[in-house]
């Protein structure tokens, strides 16, 4: 039986912070938006023992204002992507309009510290909401170009065979024979 | 940004595809440890042994004796500990129907064994760039497909 889970990733973010500072005896406050305030005064060594409990639930401490910036860029892409509506009509006005900052500034920090352009991680982002909806077997191709802002059914099997190197279709059946092989199997 | 290398494995028998690799995975800007097994037995051993560090992609030669790569795929998604090794099958055949059978059994990344060096690199340099995504953006492994 497969179930689909759906879940807050803020409190479970809380929720692990929370019991891994327990756990070392540090005293924090949480500040919001992946932002916590420890003691001035730890030493090094503590900071590497955080880093280290933290790192298995794959959270690390990011010391710079530009990191800082661009895990906020990728907070706000999967939000819009995973947006119930339909997308925005315009990617680079969304963002900056979230974050409050340039756009040309945003896109720039974030090619600098990821190697990858803001929209090529749109559009995986996209292509991984597409094989979540395509997954879950609820709503057709088409409901999914529209949700997902292309233009076409055509565009959209275009630009998931341009990430995946297969089409939605091909992805689909994959999938199905895969569940059937592990029903088989049990 | 990248920390440590990304650990790859490949289980590759001919001697002069090995060199080939090592030496594309080395031009490469993102920094990897790759390390070789020769047959699809020796993988086994080698990914059963308690003391060895698991990789994170493991590149699949679908033609190798005494084991080959179908029957290594098969083995390792159904032992737990190795499920989340993203597998990456590389052969010969561009057939539809093979592709999508070993995507079926489980493979994430199915390459058409290119003749060209550049080439090469280029898929390789493509397979780490995604790889590195789903390490580090949360995407769902179940769902990771990509054909190149």
């Amino acid at each position: 039986m497969n179930l689909y889970l759906k879940f807050d990733s803020g409190i479970a973010f809380k929720k692990i912070i929370q019991e891994q500072m327990d756990k070392l005896n540090i005293k924090y406050a949480y500040i919001g938006f992946a932002e916590i305030e420890i003691d001035d005064a730890i030493s090094s060594a503590r900071l590497n023992e955080i880093n280290t409990s933290l790192c298995n639930y794959g959270i690390e401490i990011v010391e710079n204002q530009k990191n800082i910036l661009v895990q906020k860029i990728k907070d706000t892409i999967i939000e819009m992507v995973y947006m119930d509506d339909k997308l925005p009509t315009s990617n680079s006005y969304y963002i900056s309009d979230k974050l409050k900052q340039r756009y040309s500034y945003i896109s720039s920090v974030f090619s600098e510290v990821t190697y990858t352009s803001i929209e090529n991680f749109i559009i995986l982002q996209k292509i991984e909401r597409a094989k979540q909806l395509i997954s879950a077997n609820q709503v057709t191709f088409t409901e999914i170009a529209y949700m997902l802002n292309y233009s076409s059914i055509a565009h959209f099997s275009t630009q998931f065979k341009g990430v995946t190197g297969i089409t939605p279709s091909t992805f689909q059946r994959i999938l199905t024979k895969r569940r059937k092989n592990n029903l088989d199997l049990k | 940004m990248q920390q440590e290398p990304i650990q790859i494995l490949l289980a590759e028998d001919d001697e002069d595809d090995r060199l080939f690799f090592k030496k594309a995975f080395n031009d490469i800007k993102i920094k990897t440890n790759v390390r070789f097994v020769n047959d699809g037995v020796e993988l086994m051993n080698h990914l059963t042994q308690s003391s060895s560090q698991l990789p994170h992609i493991l590149f699949l030669d679908l033609n190798m004796p005494r084991k080959n790569g179908l029957e290594c795929l098969v083995e390792i998604k159904r032992m737990t500990h190795l499920k989340h090794i993203a597998i990456a099958i590389y052969s010969t055949s561009s057939s539809d129907k093979d592709i999508e059978e070993t995507f079926v059994q489980g493979a994430n990344i199915y390459i058409k064994k290119p003749s060209d060096f550049t080439v090469l690199k280029q898929i390789l340099e493509e397979v780490v760039k995604v790889n590195w995504q789903y390490q580090t953006s949360g995407l769902n492994r179940d769902t990771y497909l990509l054909s190149l």
